[in-house]
């Protein structure tokens, strides 16, 4: 087959197409890459998408949909840091009446669910969508209308999990839902079957976004970002998203055991029948524990990101930052049974996961000496995405001095299922996910919404949540060893447990009013804040090398990279791309490991199908909650839509077909 | 569009999967304009997105034999009810699945040549492979001797099968779409790498569907 493009010489941009081939348009061809003025008006009307309400249900731009995600998470945030602090209130004083036994069950059940879910996971893939396309140098992610698909199954399964607790129906066998407390026997109404069915959801999404990203980072960096070359936050990016791809379908498919146990009768889980209760917890924690680090790699990436912008210096041991975070990858698949110590897995299988458990602290300690290199033979800057990093190193220690504690048996057989352990995961989630989070809000905020936030408020902020948590949590260690345990709704006052727990009472409400400080931050900023400027933090990655917010088609032209960190380092030609389309939706497939320029790649329009799938996945979803049949009928409405979003039209196709060259 | 296609044989997979164009250095500029707008294999970005699927599918589907022997390894004999599946319909859809392999093969070679009528053909013989492989595996849930609520054998047999059913059809319903976008002009070359891909996936099917046929006909009698 051949082409026009073949008789076009690709140096002529703008040359007229004669039309002699038949079904040819006749505008002129305009590449990108020159300097005609005419090429960034046809980007910018190209890669805009419409103002109208149809149009923002459309949308695949990976900026637009990384900020929903974002947006999205952090109200699940508020929503479970509100339930966190209702049950914080509740134990303030012995014998309380604040909140009953069974709404107190559905309280921290969705407190870790949607902190887990809803929260942590979506929100570091929601920065890695908006930030890997920018940093690696591309136009959009692979595929773009995956990812709007993922994120409208990812907001109505959480509206889904909050519709089921407004009325009653909120998960309440703990964020792990263990069987059989979950399971036909003892599950209570449909409250289960809402966890099982936001746990397909948060899992569809992810695993979505998962292929999307890697192969984003795998084909589409810019020409010249070789392996060596990828910023830190793009190698965490890409390790996190192999993780979740071989962790998240165990889950997904230990869901649906559940539910077919609650819904037709199967025994997976029933001991009586040959099942076994067990299966779930290897199943649950086979992907729980990996999940734990699909949090935390990617916040291992912020700061990998964070530290040089303000040590003013590259990173210190690049290869052994990328070393570890792909041997955290594989380790933190071997942890899973340190969840089960105080079940009946056999000795030398406890001896193992003893071992692997202290293990994984030496790629994570490998890094933290990394970044201490760093700062220390840099200029530091401090500033207040630092300040979170440096917060980090100090809650992180705490929650690893514990990890270590809880990962050998004895210690861990004496206070499982007591508040210690409240107090080591929140030390290590908050430290190892949250301090980081903020510190890449503040980092990034910028580049966002071109709109700097208040140093001051953030200081505040920082110090105020640092002194909260650790006000709310430490008191927690104590609680634990003087034998509180987890998830009672209540105690009595003879237990003497009253004063630390109004003591972690009070770090909650300063934890409240920090977050308050940080939304009248965000919120004050986002409107009245200081410009930003492209880079206001004089930061080296390619994201900040365009305007701020970026424009729709991030690069006016393609970023040709011949150092790791480009914006320091000296230009060398060539220092561009020239030659896409700015009149399709056009980017660059890169080889793998060296990132030679290798195929041009057609995006795929913005569409309403993603959505309506979405729509119909729910739909499906929702029915085969109440009826058998219902799970087959429901396929009927995703298929349509599915085949609705391959569908090709024909004006696409016509278009497309112009810019086409053959391999 | 069909009658520019016949007869192209530009190369073999192999040939064309190497073959890379490199961009022109023009002035401060790396000039792309001349590189393909579309590439088999693992240049293309759709192989990276199957692959992903595949292995998402293909980790979901280990686990699923992983439980099944866990399960057994719990139970004192295997299986507590019932008999074990009779063989006849699971070993006469191995035998299909595996010849639809061939057809399998030669569309996605003619895809890559894009030879648009081998395309239509094969393409055609996958369909009917495919519908008469759903006809024997509804055949198949009626002679597992068991049910899924008769213990945990039953469950993790339906369960088993039940999912590569589902990604049996999946596909089915996925080669009849991309069956009636051949017929369907114009063709852009995308979709030629798109049949690539769908026989990639099918490859995939048949060849999940040796161990787990492996599992639950035999599985059982050992």
């Amino acid at each position: 087959m051949t082409t026009r493009d073949d008789a076009l010489p690709a140096t002529e941009v703008g040359r007229v197409d004669d039309g002699a081939a038949p079904r040819r348009s006749s505008r002129p061809k305009l590449r990108d890459g020159t300097d005609d003025p005419r090429v960034l008006k046809s980007l910018e009307a190209t890669w805009t998408d419409d103002r109208k309400l149809i149009a923002w249900l459309c949308t695949n731009d990976h900026k637009t949909i990384g900020r929903r995600i974002i947006v999205t998470a952090l109200g699940f945030f508020a929503a479970a840091g509100v339930m966190g602090g209702l049950m914080r209130h509740q134990l303030a004083t012995p014998n309380s009446t604040l909140v009953g036994p069974d709404f107190y069950n559905q309280l921290f059940s969705m407190h870790g669910t949607t902190m887990m879910f809803l929260f942590a996971v979506p929100v570091m893939q929601g920065f890695a969508l908006y930030l890997v396309p920018l940093m690696v140098g591309t136009r959009n992610t692979a595929f773009p209308r995956m990812s709007a698909c993922a994120y409208w199954l990812y907001l109505f399964g959480g509206l889904l999990l909050f519709g089921a607790f407004a009325t009653n129906t909120g998960a309440d066998a703990g964020w792990f839902s263990y069987v059989p407390l979950s399971g036909p026997q003892y599950g209570i109404g449909k409250r289960p079957d809402f966890w099982n069915m936001l746990v397909t959801y948060s899992e569809a999404t992810g695993l979505m976004l998962a292929v999307d990203i890697a192969t984003t980072i795998l084909k589409m960096r810019a020409p010249g970002m070789s392996l060596r070359r990828m910023p830190l936050f793009a190698w965490a990016s890409l390790v996190t998203s192999i993780m979740i791809i071989f962790a998240m379908p165990m889950v997904m498919l230990g869901a649906n055991l559940v539910q077919f146990d609650r819904m037709v009768g199967t025994h997976f889980f029933n001991p009586a029948e040959g099942g076994d209760p067990l299966l779930w917890q290897h199943i649950f924690w086979f992907f729980g524990h990996p999940e734990v680090y699909f949090i935390f790699v990617p916040a291992l990436g912020f700061i990998s990101a964070i530290i040089p912008t303000f040590a003013r210096r590259p990173m210190f041991g690049y290869d052994a930052v990328v070393l570890s975070l792909i041997a955290t990858g594989f380790l933190s698949f071997g942890l899973w049974v340190h969840h089960m110590f105080a079940t009946n897995v056999p000795e030398l299988g406890k001896s193992f996961f003893t071992a692997m458990s202290f293990m994984i602290a030496i790629p994570t300690a490998l890094q933290i000496f990394c970044w201490i290199a760093t700062l220390w033979t840099g200029r530091i800057v401090i500033r207040t995405p630092l300040l979170f990093v440096l917060g980090f190193f100090f809650i992180l220690m705490i929650g690893g001095l514990t990890g270590i504690m809880l990962g050998s048996v004895p210690l861990d057989l004496q206070v499982h299922d007591t508040f210690f352990v409240v107090a080591h995961l929140h030390y290590v989630l908050i430290g190892g996910a949250v301090f980081p989070m903020f510190a890449a809000i503040y980092y990034w905020f910028p580049k966002i919404t071109g709109r700097m936030l208040s140093e001051r408020l953030g200081r505040w902020h920082f110090w105020l949540f640092f002194i909260g948590m650790n006000t709310t949590f430490f008191p927690m260690h104590i609680l634990g060893l003087h034998g509180m345990t987890r998830r009672v709704y209540t105690y009595g006052p003879e237990t003497g447990w009253s004063m630390l727990n109004m003591t972690a009472t009070i770090g909650q409400v300063i934890n409240d009013l920090s977050m308050f400080l940080f939304v009248l931050n965000i919120g004050w900023n986002f409107f009245r804040g200081e410009r930003a400027g492209d880079n206001p933090w004089s930061a080296p990655t390619l994201e900040w090398s365009v305007s701020s917010p970026p424009p729709p088609y991030n690069f006016a032209a393609l970023p040709v990279v011949s150092a790791l960190y480009p914006l320091w380092a000296p230009k060398r030609p060539p220092t561009h791309v020239r030659g896409l389309s700015a009149q399709i939706r056009e980017g660059l497939a890169t080889t793998v490991l060296d990132a030679k320029p290798d195929v041009r790649y057609a995006y795929p329009s913005p569409t309403i199908w993603p959505f309506l799938a979405a729509v119909g996945v729910s739909i499906w979803l929702v029915w085969s909650i109440w009826s058998v049949p219902g799970f087959a009928w429901g396929l009927i409405a995703p298929t349509i839509a599915f085949i609705g979003w391959y569908w090709p039209s024909k004006r696409e196709a016509l278009e497309e077909l112009e810019w086409e060259k053959e391999p | 569009m069909s009658a520019k296609h016949e007869g192209t044989r530009v190369g073999t997979r192999r040939e064309l999967i190497p073959a890379s164009v490199p961009a022109v250095r023009r002035g401060d500029a790396l000039d792309v304009a001349e590189l393909p707008s579309y590439a088999f294999a693992h240049r293309s970005l759709m192989w990276w997105g199957n692959a992903g699927m595949m292995t998402i599918e293909g980790v979901a589907f280990g686990f699923m034999i992983v439980i099944y022997f866990y399960l057994r390894s719990l139970s004192p004999s295997w299986p507590g009810v019932g008999a074990p599946p009779d063989l006849f319909w699971g070993t006469l859809n191995l035998v299909i699945i595996v010849v639809s392999a061939l057809p399998n093969t030669l569309c996605g070679n003619a895809a890559v040549d894009r030879d648009t009528h081998k395309v239509r053909l094969w393409l055609t013989a996958c369909c009917i492979l495919q519908l008469a492989l759903c006809v024997v595996r509804a055949f198949e849930f009626t002679v597992l001797n068991v049910r899924w609520d008769e213990g945990a054998y039953g469950s993790a047999v339906w369960v088993l099968l039940g999912f590569h059913t589902f990604n049996l059809v999946t596909d089915f319903a996925d080669t009849l779409v991309l069956t009636a976008v051949m017929f369907k002009e114009p063709i852009e070359g995308k979709r030629y790498v798109d049949i690539a891909e769908n026989s990639g996936y099918w490859d995939f099917i048949v060849i999940t569907w040796l161990p787990i046929y492996a599992v639950l006909y035999w599985g059982a009698r050992f």
